[in-house]
C-alpha cells in the first residue's frame, strides 16, 4: 500500500513482528490477520488526520452516477465494461440513483431543456460530490457551440472538477481523468467554483424585464426556472 | 409483394409501373396550384386548405401509404410545408406535396387525420419554423421548452435573446399526490429524463391504473442540439459530414454519413467510384453490427437485468468491431470517414492483416450469436416478458411511418437498401429479415438476424476488395473544392440506417451551404408508436417496449 507512509505511524512494519502476534500473542489463527492490518503495522492505532484518512477512502472508492446524455455516454459505457473496466481503479460501480452516488460524469451535450434537470440531479447527490466533464460538449458546447439551444459547457450549470477533452474521449482518456480526480480527492483538493452559473431560481425572484413580463401569465410565481442569458455565454 | 387487391390504389401508374404524375395531378383536381420538380420526385403545390383531401386521395387511391417526412421552411415571401410521400411497397415511387402559406397567417390544414405520423412532424414544424396546422389535435412545442420565445429556424429569430425555462413540466411525482382527479384511481409517473431504462434523455409521462398503463406520453427535446441549424451553417464539402455521426451515437455513424453523402451526391451530381462503394458498404454494415449489438446488450440489461453476462458480451463484441473501424477510420465512434464522392482514404496497410481481422470477427460471429440466442432468445424469463407484449400491428406501424427493425418486426417487408438500392447492395447476396410476431420478441429477433445478414454482406465485400486490381482503387471521385448547387434545387433522399430510414432534405440557395437542411430520423417516427404499444399493458412491459424500439435520442431530437 503506497499511502502507508502518509497514513501511518507504526512500529511493527519494519521490525518484522506480525501484527497479530503483537496484538493477540503467538499461536492464534493466521486467518484473522488481514492484509490491511499487515500493511498498517503492528500498532492497533493509526495516527493520521481524520480528514486525510477520509479523503483517502473517498478517492479509493468512488460511486459513479449512471448518467447518460449523448454520444459520450457510449464511450463511458465502454469504460465501465470489459476491456477498460473502470472498476480496477475503485471507481466502477454505477449507481442508478443520485442519492447513492458521489461522482457524476457528464457525458454529452447539455441543452436548455435538460440543464435544469441536470442541476436537479446534481443537487440530489450527497456531499461531498465531484464532477467529471466528459467530452468537448461539456467544455464549451463542442461541435454544437453555436446552437441556439446548447449550453456552452457544463460549467455554466454545475462546478466541474476534471475536464476530459475529446469528441468523444477514448475510454483511456476518461480513465485518466478519473484517476486524476481520485488523486485530487485523496489529496483533499477542492472543487473550483462555477464561473457563471445558471441557477435554478423562483420565477418571482427574477428581475422583471420584458421577457419576464411576457411569461408572467404562463409561469407561476414560485415555479423554479433557469434563465439563459445567451449573450453572456462565452 | 402487395397483398392489396388491385384497383383504385393503382391510380397514377404508367404501364411500366412508374409514377404517372399527370394522372396524379388530375386525381387531385383543383387543389393543385402548381407543379415543382425536385431531384427525387415531382411535387404538387396545393392549397393550404386541401391538405387532408390531397393526402388521403394519394393514400387511398394512388397507394402512397407512407408519409415519410414533413419539412417546413421559410422563404422571403412565404412559409412552406413539404410532405414527402412514398409507398411501403415500392420506395422508388415518390411524390412531394408542397403547401405554401402566407407570411402573416401561416396556417395550413393538418395532415394528422390522414397520417398519424404527421402529429409529431407538424409539431416540430410549428416549434422550429412557426407554421401552424389547423385541425391538429395537439398543437404545441415538441423539442423546445413550452416557454421558449420565437421559432429558431425562422428568418427573424434572434439567437442572443435570453430565454427562461421552467422545471415544472415534470414535477417530482412523490412531492405531492399525482392522482389526476378525485374520482379516478390513476397515478402519474415520470420516467426520465434521467432514468437508466430510457436509453438517454427521454422523458415518459405514464399514467398508471394500478400496474397498468392507462396513458403514455413521450416528452422529447432533452438533447435537441440544433443539428439542422449546424448543418445549415456548414459547407457541403467538409463541414457537414461530422454531424451525421452524432445523430446516432450507437455506432451507426457511417450509415448516417451515408445518408448525407447520398443526398449531397444526388444534389451535386457526383458519381461514386465502385471501389469506394464497396468500402462504404462494408464499413456501413460493420457500423450496423455495432449499433445492433448495443441494442441487444442494452435490451438484456433492460429486460432481464443482465449486466454481467449478455451486456458484457455485447460490449466485448462491440470492442472488436470498434477496433476494426478504428483501423479503417481513425476513430472509435465518430468516424467521419465518408466524403462526398467516396471515402477519406483507402484501407489500412497491410491490407491482408486488416482483412484477416475482419474475417476473424466474421468467422467467430455464428458462435457468438448462438450464445446470444442461448442467453436471450431462449431464456424463458425474457420470453415471458417479450413474447406478445408491445404489439404493433403492421397497419398501425405504417400509419406512424415506422421503419427499420421496428417495421420489419411487424412483418413489413421494407428495407431501403433493397427497395431503393444504393451503394453496392444490389450486387450482393443477402436477405431482408422480417418477423411476423409484431411484438417485442420479434424486434429482438430481427436485430439478431440482421447481424447475420450484415456479416454476409461484409464477407462478400471483403472477397471483392481482396481481389480488387491495384490500379483501379479510386477512393474518391473528382469533386470540386467548393460545391455550389444551382439555387433552389430541392432533394430528399434516404438510406437504411441502423434504427430505420434516415432521410435528408436539402434545398440549395446557390451558396456553398444549404438553405434548408432537414433530417428525418428513423427513431423519431418509431418512438411515436410507443403509446400504441404500451397502453393497456403493464408498466414493466412499457420498459420492454421502449427498449425494443431501440430509439436513439440523437436521432429523435436532432
Ligand atoms: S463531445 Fe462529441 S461525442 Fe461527446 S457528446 Fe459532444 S458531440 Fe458527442
Amino acid at each position: 500500500m503506497s499511502s502507508q507512509d502518509k497514513l501511518t505511524d507504526t512500529v511493527g512494519a519494519d521490525t518484522g513482528q506480525s501484527t497479530q502476534e503483537a496484538r493477540m500473542g503467538e499461536g492464534a489463527d493466521n486467518r484473522f490477520n488481514s492484509p490491511l492490518r499487515k500493511a498498517l503495522g503492528s500498532s492497533p492505532f493509526i495516527l493520521t488526520k481524520f480528514d486525510k484518512f477520509m479523503n483517502w477512502v473517498r478517492g479509493s472508492s468512488m460511486f459513479m452516477l449512471q448518467f447518460g446524455i449523448a454520444c459520450c455516454s457510449i464511450e463511458m459505457m465502454h469504460t465501465y465494461s470489459v476491456k477498460h473496466d473502470l472498476d480496477r481503479f475503485g471507481a466502477g460501480v454505477p449507481r442508478a440513483s443520485p442519492r447513492q452516488a458521489d461522482v457524476i460524469i457528464v457525458p454529452g451535450t447539455i441543452v436548455s431543456k435538460f440543464a435544469p434537470r441536470m442541476k436537479r440531479v446534481y443537487d440530489q447527490m450527497p456531499e461531498p460530490k465531484f464532477v467529471v466533464g466528459m467530452g468537448s460538449c461539456t467544455i464549451s458546447g463542442g461541435p454544437f457551440q453555436e446552437g441556439y439551444n446548447v449550453i456552452k459547457g457544463a460549467e455554466e450549470v454545475i462546478p466541474v472538477d476534471i475536464h476530459v477533452p475529446g469528441c468523444p474521449p477514448r475510454p483511456e482518456a476518461l480513465i485518466y481523468g478519473i484517476a486524476k480526480l481520485q488523486e485530487r480527492v485523496a489529496n483533499g483538493e477542492s472543487a473550483p467554483v462555477t464561473v457563471k452559473p445558471y441557477e435554478l431560481e423562483e420565477f418571482g425572484d427574477l428581475e422583471r424585464d420584458e421577457l419576464v413580463e411576457k411569461l408572467a401569465e404562463q409561469i407561476d410565481h414560485d415555479d423554479l426556472v433557469m434563465r439563459y442569458n445567451w449573450v453572456d455565454s462565452p | 409483394m402487395s397483398l392489396e387487391e388491385p384497383g383504385p390504389r393503382d391510380v397514377g401508374l404508367t404501364k411500366a409501373g412508374e409514377v404517372n404524375y399527370d394522372e396524379l395531378e388530375s386525381l387531385l383536381g383543383d387543389a393543385v396550384l402548381d407543379r415543382e420538380t425536385h431531384l427525387n420526385a415531382e411535387a404538387f403545390v396545393i392549397r393550404p386548405d386541401a391538405v387532408q383531401d390531397t393526402l388521403s386521395a394519394l393514400k387511398e387511391e394512388a397507394g402512397f401509404d407512407f408519409l415519410n417526412c414533413v419539412t417546413a421552411q421559410e422563404y422571403q415571401d412565404r412559409y412552406e410545408t413539404i410532405y414527402h410521400m412514398t409507398k411501403y411497397d415500392d420506395r422508388t415511387q415518390e411524390v412531394g406535396v408542397v403547401v405554401p402559406t402566407s407570411k402573416d397567417d401561416p396556417v395550413s390544414e393538418s395532415a394528422e387525420p390522414v397520417f398519424r405520423t404527421a402529429d409529431w412532424h407538424e409539431r416540430e414544424a410549428y416549434d422550429l419554423v412557426g407554421i401552424e396546422y389547423a385541425d391538429h389535435p395537439d398543437m404545441r412545442r415538441i423539442l423546445l421548452p413550452e416557454t421558449w420565445q420565437g421559432h429558431p429556424l425562422s428568418m427573424d429569430y434572434d439567437q442572443t435573446k435570453p430565454q427562461i425555462v421552467t422545471l415544472r413540466e415534470n414535477k417530482n411525482p412523490l412531492e405531492e399526490d399525482q392522482r389526476l382527479n378525485d374520482d379516478s384511481d390513476t397515478m402519474m409517473l415520470n420516467i426520465g429524463p434521467h432514468h437508466p431504462a430510457t436509453h438517454g434523455v427521454l422523458h415518459v409521462e405514464a399514467t398508471l391504473d394500478g400496474e397498468q398503463v392507462a396513458d403514455v406520453e413521450p416528452d422529447i427535446g432533452y438533447i435537441h442540439r440544433c443539428e439542422e441549424q449546424m448543418c445549415q451553417q456548414g459547407t457541403y464539402r467538409h463541414q457537414i459530414m461530422p454531424y451525421p455521426d452524432r445523430w446516432d451515437w450507437g455506432g451507426a455513424g457511417l450509415l448516417n454519413e451515408w445518408a448525407y453523402a447520398r443526398t449531397a451526391e444526388e444534389l451535386a451530381d457526383i458519381d461514386v467510384p465502385e471501389y469506394a462503394q464497396v468500402i462504404r458498404t462494408m464499413s456501413g454494415e460493420l457500423s450496423r453490427i455495432l449499433s445492433h449489438m448495443l441494442a441487444v446488450a442494452a435490451y438484456a440489461l433492460d429486460v432481464v437485468g443482465d449486466f454481467t453476462a449478455t451486456f458484457m458480451y455485447g460490449m466485448q463484441d462491440r470492442e472488436t468491431v470498434q477496433n476494426i473501424l478504428e483501423d479503417l477510420t481513425g476513430q472509435r465512434l465518430m468516424f467521419n470517414y465518408f466524403r462526398l464522392g467516396g471515402v477519406a482514404w483507402d484501407l489500412p496497410e497491410p491490407r491482408e492483416e486488416f482483412f484477416e481481422k475482419i474475417r476473424a470477427f466474421i468467422d467467430d460471429l455464428p458462435e457468438k450469436l448462438e450464445e446470444y440466442h442461448n442467453l436471450l432468445t431462449s431464456n424463458e424469463i425474457l420470453q415471458v416478458r417479450t413474447v406478445d407484449t408491445g404489439r404493433l400491428e403492421p397497419e398501425v406501424a405504417k400509419n406512424y411511418g415506422a421503419t427499420g427493425p421496428v417495421a420489419r418486426g411487424s412483418g413489413i417487408d421494407y428495407d431501403v437498401r433493397r427497395d431503393d438500392p444504393y451503394g453496392y447492395y444490389d450486387k450482393l447476396d443477402w436477405d431482408v429479415v422480417t418477423e411476423e410476431g409484431c411484438d417485442n420478441y420479434a424486434r429482438l429477433l430481427v436485430r439478431l438476424q440482421e447481424v447475420e445478414e450484415s456479416a454476409k454482406i461484409i464477407n462478400q465485400c471483403v472477397d471483392l476488395l481482396e481481389d480488387w486490381p491495384e490500379e483501379d482503387r479510386t477512393i474518391q471521385a473528382n469533386v470540386p473544392r467548393t460545391i455550389k448547387p444551382e439555387p433552389d434545387t430541392e432533394v430528399y433522399k434516404s438510406v437504411e440506417a441502423a434504427k430505420g430510414e434516415l432521410g435528408i432534405y436539402i434545398r440549395s440557395d446557390g451558396t456553398d451551404s444549404p438553405a434548408r437542411f432537414k433530417i428525418r430520423g428513423g427513431s423519431f417516427s418509431n418512438l411515436q408508436t410507443l403509446p400504441e404499444m404500451a397502453e393497456g399493458e403493464y408498466i414493466a412491459d412499457l420498459i420492454a417496449s421502449l427498449g425494443s424500439l431501440d430509439t436513439i435520442m440523437g436521432e429523435v431530437d436532432r
